[in-house]
């Protein structure tokens, strides 16, 4: 048992920690009040390889683990949730599920380019009217010829609009129910595709989430990932390992606002002595650290064990996943309230980051799966079949 | 062409605290970095290698952690790395470090030494230029951009002086002292940091280089250091804003208050 990083993973962080600080942190207010997707951000990561960081190199990417994966998510969002999403969303949501279902022709043509940041990913799963319930899909995937012919929308969708590539789950016999649901890969330039009405959200504003509509979408027979009905397994294991993304997202907006106010509290006096000296402010800092911390633990084991699953797929990290994203999620919700109150009416304002961090950290109780869903997980497994 | 670049670890502060009873640096809780202006260098050497596949090789004189950089700098790009360290060398000032370093030089194969311009702990700025003398080849020193012409084999150098900067361009072996301030040293990439580890960081003692061990570490460094102190800081002075006339009146008489004039 060792809770260190390994050396590897501490030069990484080191990295990203310098990378966020002087090349995200400036852009994070301004992104956020633009409502602007940060490309020039994704360009620079793009080079630095940090598109492809838990891919194997023969695929093009860098070799990396999950734990850097997750440690760069986590840095990332510390200064700015919005570029730590766009992160999450393309490596666990597109890639992830091609290179644990795909073929060998279908990893040699996307991952590469992926992994490069050359294209970015995305996912479609959610629809208007199968969002906590993912199996009732209206989204429809028929084969004609060597084409399947995809009609439906997708909505909420992390990434649209500038991804390139999307991992999308369609019904492909209804009469089957979740086992009537296939996956496949589907190239934005395909005709038929088109991103519908974009969301105007109250956190991640720089994130692009928006609807994704197929009309008579015409893909090749060869772009089914995975076998045919595999589409609702494959969604629910590749939310396993974005939970772990989210978890990571939401450990670093906590760490983030945290940080922000031990500055803030150090530095602002009321009665005479910097609020910091107020054994109030010092204990409940104290104990917004110790849920940090504790999420934190949560976090690196579920993306250990996601790395133990790659390596032996028998290793299942469900439980694990939504545990870290439950705690973390949460932790971040409270944390970041707190620190808006520790900066009184200025954490009210635009002026300090605190609050959009407050904006930020709700999301990650909702998307890839509410907190309410990750407790059906979890007791899922702590419960097994119930007579 | 082939590079060979001094870096240095050095601590990560901006406000330098010093021990009491000992005098020295207080290095333990303070993060260890790559000295600014060597990582400057580097980027220098760096983009010679994109431009024309030079090979780079990085050295340091100091402890065993100082590893910690050699990997940075295999993650930034450099091809070797050496870890010049022994008990002997310890204690050096900048002559016996530069003898040193320039003793290692001698044993390997280079066409540019690059150094940084001084290191943000001791700020000498004299390493680079003894090792210059050491070796017998011309330095240029606040070096702010390096270009190379390949069929001249000409190396062209803007250097900063305290009012502009001047062009030089020389062939032939040199060292150059660059500033932090003139580039943007790139990130280690990650696919460089999966990798930097199974690199091999050549170990050097004082045995690997040609230099008598009269002249290395403590033995070899006539700086005594007296006293190393913290500056206390001087009470804000007072300002006034009044036109000329006003002024000198006023200088006068506070100078006279003093019984200085």
């Amino acid at each position: 048992m060792n809770f260190n990083l390994t050396k590897t993973q501490s030069l990484f962080k080191q990295m990203i920690r310098e990378f966020a600080e002087k090349e995200v942190k400036p852009l994070a207010a301004e992104i956020d009040e633009q409502e602007r997707f940060p490309q020039e951000t994704v360009e620079k990561m793009a080079k630095l390889g940090i598109f492809g960081i838990p891919v194997p190199k023969q695929y093009g990417g860098a070799g990396g683990d999950n734990i850097m994966y997750s440690i760069a998510v986590e840095e990332l969002s510390r200064c700015c949730a919005t570029t730590g999403v766009v992160v999450s969303a393309h490596t666990s949501l597109c890639m992830s599920p091609i290179l644990q279902f795909g073929t060998e022709e279908q990893k040699m043509k996307y991952i590469p380019k992926l992994a490069a940041g050359e294209w970015i990913g995305a996912f479609g799963l959610t629809e208007p009217n199968a969002g906590t319930d993912a199996a009732g899909q209206q989204t429809t995937a028929v084969l004609d010829g060597d084409q399947w012919v995809i009609n439906g929308n997708k909505i909420f969708i992390t990434n649209a609009g500038h991804a390139d590539v999307y991992v999308v789950v369609a019904m492909t016999d209804k009469s089957l129910g979740t086992k009537g649901i296939s996956a496949f890969i589907v190239e934005a330039t395909t005709p038929g595709f088109t991103i519908g009405k974009k969301e105007l959200k109250m956190g991640i504003r720089g994130s692009a989430t928006a609807e994704l509509i197929f009309t008579n979408v015409r893909i090749p027979k060869d772009n089914l990932l995975g076998k045919v009905g595999e589409g609702f397994k494959i969604a629910m294991m590749t939310l396993d390992g974005g939970r772990i993304g989210i978890a990571s997202q939401a450990l670093g907006i906590a760490q983030g606002a945290l940080d922000e106010t031990v500055k803030y509290t150090k530095e602002r006096k009321q009665f005479g002595k910097a609020i910091a000296k107020f054994q109030n402010t010092q204990f409940q800092m104290a104990d917004l650290k110790t849920k940090i911390e504790a999420a934190r633990l949560l976090v690196r084991s579920a993306a250990f064990k996601e790395d133990e699953h790659v390596k032996n797929e028998k290793v299942n990290f469900s439980a694990d996943a939504a545990m870290a994203k439950l705690y973390a999620a949460e932790t971040a919700m409270e944390v970041t309230t707190k620190c808006v109150q520790y900066h009184g009416g200025y954490g009210y304002t635009r002026e300090y980051p605190v609050e959009r961090m407050m904006r930020d950290a709700k999301i990650t109780e909702i998307y890839e799966g509410t907190s309410e869903v990750q407790r059906m997980v979890i007791a899922g497994k702590l419960f097994g079949k119930i007579k | 062409m082939k590079l060979l670049v001094c870096i240095k670890q050095v601590p990560d502060t901006t406000e330098i605290k010093i021990d009491p009873v000992t005098k020295t640096l207080v290095r333990d809780g303070v993060p260890a970095i790559m000295n600014p202006d060597d990582k400057g260098g580097l980027e220098f050497a760096l983009q010679l290698k994109d431009k024309f596949g030079a090979e780079v090789t990085v050295i340091t004189m100091g402890l065993p952690q100082a590893d910690l950089i050699l990997r940075e700098a295999f993650a930034m790009g450099a091809d070797k790395a050496i870890l010049l360290t022994d008990r002997k060398l310890g204690g050096a000032d900048t002559l016996a470090t530069s003898k040193a370093l320039a003793g290692a030089a001698r044993m390997l194969d280079w066409d540019l030494v690059i150094a940084g311009r001084q290191a943000i702990d001791g700020d000498t700025a004299q390493v680079g230029p003894e090792m210059a003398e050491h070796l017998g080849i011309p330095q240029i020193s606040y070096v702010a951009d390096v270009q190379y012409d390949d069929k001249a084999k000409k190396f062209t150098v803007k250097k900063e002086t305290e009012d502009g900067y001047q062009i030089l361009e020389f062939q032939g072996k040199a060292l150059l002292t660059c500033l932090a301030s003139a580039v943007k040293p790139r990130y280690m990439s990650v696919g460089g940091i999966v990798e930097a580890y199974d690199k091999e960081v050549e170990i050097w003692g004082a045995d690997r280089i040609d230099v008598p061990e009269t002249e290395l570490g403590l033995k070899g460094s006539p700086t005594k250091v007296f006293k190393s102190f913290t500056k206390e800081l001087k009470q804000p002075g007072q300002i006034h804003e009044v036109d000329a006339e006003e002024a000198v009146e006023l200088i006068v008489a506070k100078l006279k208050e003093k019984h200085i004039i």
